[in-house]
């Protein structure tokens, strides 16, 4: 593709009913989204909110609405998402409260963790003690298998800010809590599977999944919460078939 | 936790049991319309070979308990199938949600699946 001479980023401003503020960037070989928002913030406007933290894809903060899809900006090249006239928008993610700029407020994404028993309940010392002895768990197993799949999510909210059902239901659960819980039902250090199932059950959870993928499709961790959720789905269902809940 | 928040949460899990239930039966009527849909295909390009009368029909029909049963069923998947689906397209679309309205998409479910039962009846009796 061939790159343009400067960028023309349109960033969103001001809270939840903000405007578009225009700049002109030169385009630099390499550079990252994140590092357009910090030229930005540097050289034109240091009012500018926006959030980061490690730079390398670990800390899942920086993530926003790249051209209209979420993305995470310090991993992704300006080249990969730009067009030949060079145009690129900026806004907050989707489907959360803006707080201000380019700063989504993550508390309702987090809280559906915390809805959808994301906690880790040790089976042996169900007062958060820590257990006597070590757990064997063979890396072969299929649980443990299922569960290494989704344990390297960073929290972006790039899959929460990609769900048609999160938009359509407020009360969602959302495919990266749910993805979580998927990984401590596979967990079989974990007690509190029953409690998590009934939490992830029913229309604010999993059951409204319509696994379109669009969860999938865009994390850049390449998890696959669809599938999780599918694995949730599956599960809730013989339980229930066989009256085991 | 204090009692009303308790409460609440009891009360939540309740209804995500029952809504768990309402997504079992979508999927397993899903499964016997995937198969009902095939016999009744079948069955058409059979029945239509060679032309087709009310007495060759009633002929087939009359007094059929096993085309009853299986009409029946039919009817009551599909019924349920469509209705339950109408509820997640309505709670999605325009947020109608609720154990009031649950409870109305399973009686218009059972009242679609009583039209198609009593016109299978009327072949039958
Ligand atoms: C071969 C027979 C059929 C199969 C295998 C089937 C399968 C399915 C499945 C798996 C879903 C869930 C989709 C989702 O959650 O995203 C669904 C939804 C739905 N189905 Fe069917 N279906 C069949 C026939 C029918 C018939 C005959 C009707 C009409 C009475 C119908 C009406 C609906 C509706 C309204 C939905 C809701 C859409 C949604 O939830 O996304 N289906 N069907
Ligand atoms: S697969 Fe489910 S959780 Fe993922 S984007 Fe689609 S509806 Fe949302
Ligand atoms: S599942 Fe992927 S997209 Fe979703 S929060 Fe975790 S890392 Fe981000
Ligand atoms: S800044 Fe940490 S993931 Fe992008």
């Amino acid at each position: 593709m061939a790159e343009p001479a400067s960028l023309k980023v349109s960033v969103w401003r001001g809270g939840e009913d903000g405007s578009f503020a225009r700049f002109e960037v030169p385009a630099r070989a390499n550079q990252t989204v994140l590092d357009v928002v910090t030229t930005i913030q540097r050289e034109f406007d240091p009012s500018l909110a926006y959030r980061f933290a490690c730079r390398v894809g670990m800390c899942g903060s920086c993530a926003m609405t790249v051209n209209g899809r979420a993305r995470w900006t310090c991993r992704t090249h300006v080249r990969k998402v730009v067009g030949e006239d060079g145009a690129l928008e900026l806004r907050p993610l989707a489907n959360l409260p803006v707080i201000r700029d380019l700063v989504a407020d993550l508390a309702p994404f987090f809280d559906k963790w915390q809805r959808a028993r994301g906690v880790f309940q040790p089976k042996d010392a169900p007062d958060g003690a820590v257990p006597e002895d070590f757990a064997v768990v063979p890396p072969a197993s299929g649980a443990r298998q299922e569960a290494d799949a989704g344990i390297e999510c960073i929290g972006c909210a790039v899959c929460y800010a990609s769900c048609d059902v999160v938009a359509w239901n407020p009360d969602y659960l959302g495919p990266a809590a749910l993805n979580r819980a998927w990984t401590l039902v596979n967990d079989v250090r974990d007690g509190a599977r029953q409690d998590r199932l009934d939490a992830v059950a029913g229309d604010a959870g999993c059951h409204s999944c319509h696994s379109t993928q669009s969860c999938t499709e865009r994390c850049p961790k390449n998890l696959d919460p669809s599938s999780a959720i599918a694995g949730l789905k599956r599960t809730l269902f013989w339980d229930t078939l066989l009256g085991r809940r | 936790m204090s009692g009303g928040t308790a409460g609440a949460e009891r009360r939540r899990r309740a209804a995500a049991r029952g809504q768990t239930h309402l997504w079992a039966v979508q999927r397993v009527t899903a499964m016997l319309l995937g198969i009902a849909v095939v016999v009744h295909l079948a069955t058409i390009l059979f029945a239509v070979r060679g032309g087709l009368t009310a007495a060759e029909i009633l002929g087939r029909t009359r007094g059929n308990g096993a085309w009853l049963a299986f009409y029946t069923v039919f009817a009551l998947a599909a019924g349920l199938h469509g209705a339950i689906g109408l509820r997640n397209i309505a709670a999605e679309t325009i947020g109608l949600r609720g154990r009031g309205a649950d409870l109305a998409w399973l009686a218009i479910g059972l009242v679609t699946a009583g039209f198609g039962i009593r016109a299978a009846y009327g072949l039958f009796a």
